[in-house]
């Protein structure tokens, strides 16, 4: 037993928590938001040369690294700065199918910075459910709608799911095409996300998809694809919730009212208390989630939805205590704490709830 | 990361499966698995079999009969024992006063309170809480005075478990009331078996009957019974309070009581489906399995860092809180889901042999209500979950 890091990992944390730290403040993080399609390339380049890009992606594709611990490094460092570059987008739901079908020369691309994906999963109707897929693929043609394509309105290529075969909730039936985002029948509407990120909605009309994988094995491949979504999410979410703990713990301890500091209220100091054991219980299954990636179906599956529920439930308890036990400075756009407060409610919107995941979690214990 | 036992770890836990599986009779198992009621015999010959096997007082330093195991073979045996549905080791003796006399005891105290403490010839209990001294317990008022070659100790002690089944207590007592309240306290060692020394049950509200109060009345102890220094005793308190227990998040506890629950919701029907398809109890169960698999990491989390060498810190009050909630939700459940048949109170059937020719309800009804209220002592007892949390403000996060 060891939850020790190996020091490659930990370096590559080292360096990228510096990064974030001295080069990603608040402000640098509200321009970069501002920017058309809520993020700034320079950054991004900056970052692909850091490598936290290639750190997502396996050494058979062409990087270095791309196991559960190094989406787990990357996201949580991502997190503690609020980042909004597409590292989600790209480098793990676009990546992952590329990966998968091995296609290096566009990792290679993606690596470098220079490529942008986007996984155009959603739809209109199929909230959180993985297998809904009413998007149609007939002879490499693709027609449908999709919904909050994260980082879509810059994607140079999109991954998407599209059905040839079954019922709309059938797992068999569904492959993933690459589609050219700017090519003939793809309409985009891009938009900023209420937490300061950026999505897109798409009609496809007849957009000419090449397959990544068979109508087989798509179901598989989109499954370790969101798989990797959840653990990327749940990591950001330890990162921003270590950084409302600081903030808060600091702001308890300046601030003073009645002329003794917040945190000697002991109705406040309580509740940081249950607070930081809450996080240390989301961090406990995200590390296990990370330690299951390569784990069968129903096991890693169980251990990503057990980490997602308890990210959902802890990021509420912590953003909304932040807001509260800072009181009115909490409230102001200008203060940071607010921002990461905003971004772990948010997370739970993304790629399944705490509900979704608490019934998935509870219909795969037989399983598992 | 690696979330694997080494094949040393697993053999180790083999051994220890397997020992308590030979060992155990069943008559001591089966009392576990239905919740019934311990006799001090049961107490003492589960100590037994423990001390037989060099196992009794794992922690003690080896040349006082200790084994020497790393914390993740602590780990193991604590979770194995609970597996094994063995009675629980009652701590006053072997975890408590132990390592006390091993590091403040005379070598005169070493060699004759130790090995009695392992062959059960003494059988200790706590006299630490008061009527008026719980949380601050340094606000205690038992007195001992000296009397010549003699202490004489008055006062009254209090929620001394199972004091009644215990011929020694060790107790705190003011030996100097001009000074600080920690600084005039000392540490005795109490043989229970004189004139002055009344135990009075104290009936939870469970109506059981494990704590009691203790009255000392000019009860008379030798000048030497005493552990460290005259008024310097809060140290060894303290150093009793914060001995390292490990297993204090009672992970295989709530394990092995979550994995009865979800039988219990399998069996038990509502409207012709089992309580365990019944979406909001099913929700309710799934949520503290959740937790109770973050916390196992979180558990095991801190057992391989104590291995690393780095001292845990406010880790096990954090473990102490959680552990606490999620057993007591756990109780919660194993209570509902029985739903009226809960209600039904026959406390002779806690008893071994109790004919249960006509059962009133479901197999194993009438346990949970008084399991549940039972149960509310852990987040009171040793420190309460709100002195747990002014430890971690104050020592981990410096408010």
């Amino acid at each position: 037993m060891d939850f020790q890091l190996s020091e490659e990992r930990q370096m590559l944390k080292d360096t990228l928590e510096r990064f974030v730290r001295e080069k990603y403040d608040i402000d640098t993080r509200h321009k970069a938001a501002k920017m058309e399609g809520g993020f700034d390339p320079e950054m991004w380049s900056e970052f692909a040369e850091l490598g936290a890009i290639g750190a997502l992606i396996p050494a058979e594709a062409g990087g270095f690294g791309g196991s559960g611990e190094d989406l787990m490094v990357v996201f949580e460092a991502l997190g503690r700065g609020l980042v909004t570059e597409p590292f989600l987008a790209t480098g793990v739901l676009g990546a992952t199918a590329l990966i998968e079908a091995g296609r290096e020369e566009m990792l290679e691309e993606v690596i470098g910075g220079g490529l942008h994906l986007a996984l155009a999963h959603t739809e209109p109707d199929s909230r959180f459910e993985m297998a809904q897929v009413a998007t149609k693929a007939e002879a490499g043609k693709i027609t449908g709608r999709k919904a909050v394509v994260l980082n879509g309105g810059t994607a140079d290529k999109l991954v998407v799911s599209a059905r040839s075969s079954g019922a709309v909730d059938d797992e068999a039936g569904i492959g993933l095409y690459l589609v050219d985002a700017n090519g003939p029948g793809v309409e985009k509407r891009a938009y900023a996300t209420v937490e300061g990120g950026h999505a897109a909605e798409f009609v496809f009309d007849g957009a000419q998809g090449e397959a990544l994988t068979g109508e087989a094995d798509g179901f598989a491949v989109l499954e370790k694809t969101l798989g990797r979504g959840v653990l990327a999410l749940c990591a950001e979410a330890v990162g921003a919730m270590e950084i409302c703990k600081d903030l808060t713990v600091d702001y308890l301890k300046t601030r003073k009212q009645f002329g003794v500091p917040l945190g000697k209220f002991q109705a406040l100091a309580h509740r940081m208390v249950q607070v930081v054991i809450a996080i240390e219980q989301a961090r406990s299954l995200t590390m296990l989630a990370a330690g299951m990636m390569d784990a069968p179906r129903a096991a890693r599956e169980r251990a990503l939805s057990a980490a997602k529920n308890m990210v959902g439930r802890v990021g509420r308890q912590v953003a909304e205590e932040t807001i509260q036990m800072h009181g009115g400075i909490a409230m102001t756009w200008e203060y940071s704490a607010p921002h990461f407060a905003k971004r772990l409610i948010m997370i739970d919107h993304l790629l399944g709830d705490e509900d979704f995941h608490l019934g998935r979690f509870m219909n795969l214990e037989d399983a598992a | 990361m690696d979330f694997n036992y080494t094949a040393k770890e697993e053999a180790f836990r083999e051994e220890v499966r397997s020992y308590l599986h030979e060992a155990l009779p069943e008559s001591l198992t089966e009392k576990v698995r239905k919740n019934l009621r311990m006799t001090a015999e049961d107490l003492r010959l589960w100590h037994k079999i423990l001390n037989d096997r060099g196992w009794l007082a794992w922690h003690w330093p080896e040349e006082h009969g200790g084994t020497g195991w790393s914390p993740v073979q602590a780990h193991i045996f604590d979770e194995e024992i609970v597996y094994a549905h063995a009675p629980r080791i009652i701590p006053f003796g072997v975890n408590m006063l132990g390592p006390c006399i091993i590091k403040f005891g005379t070598p005169e105290q070493k060699a004759h309170y130790l090995p009695k403490i392992l062959s059960s010839e003494h059988w200790w209990c706590q006299g630490y809480s008061e009527p008026g001294s719980g949380s601050d317990l340094a606000s205690l008022k038992t007195t001992a005075e000296l009397d010549g070659d003699e202490w004489v100790i008055n006062g009254q002690k209090t929620w001394t478990t199972l004091g009644h089944i215990a011929d020694h207590i060790f107790v705190l007592a003011r030996t100097n009331k001009d000074v600080k309240a920690q600084e005039g306290i000392s540490f005795f060692l109490v043989p229970m078996d004189q004139p002055g020394i009344e135990v009075r049950p104290i009936i939870t509200l469970d109506g059981e009957h494990e704590v009691n109060e203790v009255f000392l009345t000019d009860v008379r102890i030798p000048k030497e019974n005493i552990v460290g220094e005259v008024d310097k005793g809060w140290t060894v308190a303290k150093y009793l309070l914060m001995y390292e227990r490990t297993g204090i998040a009672g992970v295989a506890f709530s394990k092995l009581a979550m994995d009865g629950l979800k039988k219990t919701a399998e069996r038990l029907k509502q409207n012709g489906r089992p309580m365990s398809e019944d979406p909001f109890f099913a929700a309710r169960m799934g949520r503290i399995e959740v937790d109770l698999m973050a916390m196992e990491i979180f558990n095991l989390r801190t057992v391989s860092a104590a291995a690393g060498g780095s001292a845990g810190g406010v880790e096990s009050s954090m473990l102490k809180i959680k552990g606490t909630e999620i057993r007591q939700e756990i109780t919660d459940l194993a209570r509902r889901v029985y739903g009226p048949h809960a209600l039904p109170f026959v406390p002779e059937s806690f008893d071994e042999g109790w004919n249960e020719d006509d059962p009133m309800g479901p197999e194993g009804a009438m346990i949970p209500a008084s399991k549940y209220f039972n149960m509310r002592k852990v987040s009171i007892y040793g420190g309460s979950n709100e002195i747990q949390r002014n430890i971690i403000s104050k020592m981990g996060l410096g408010l």
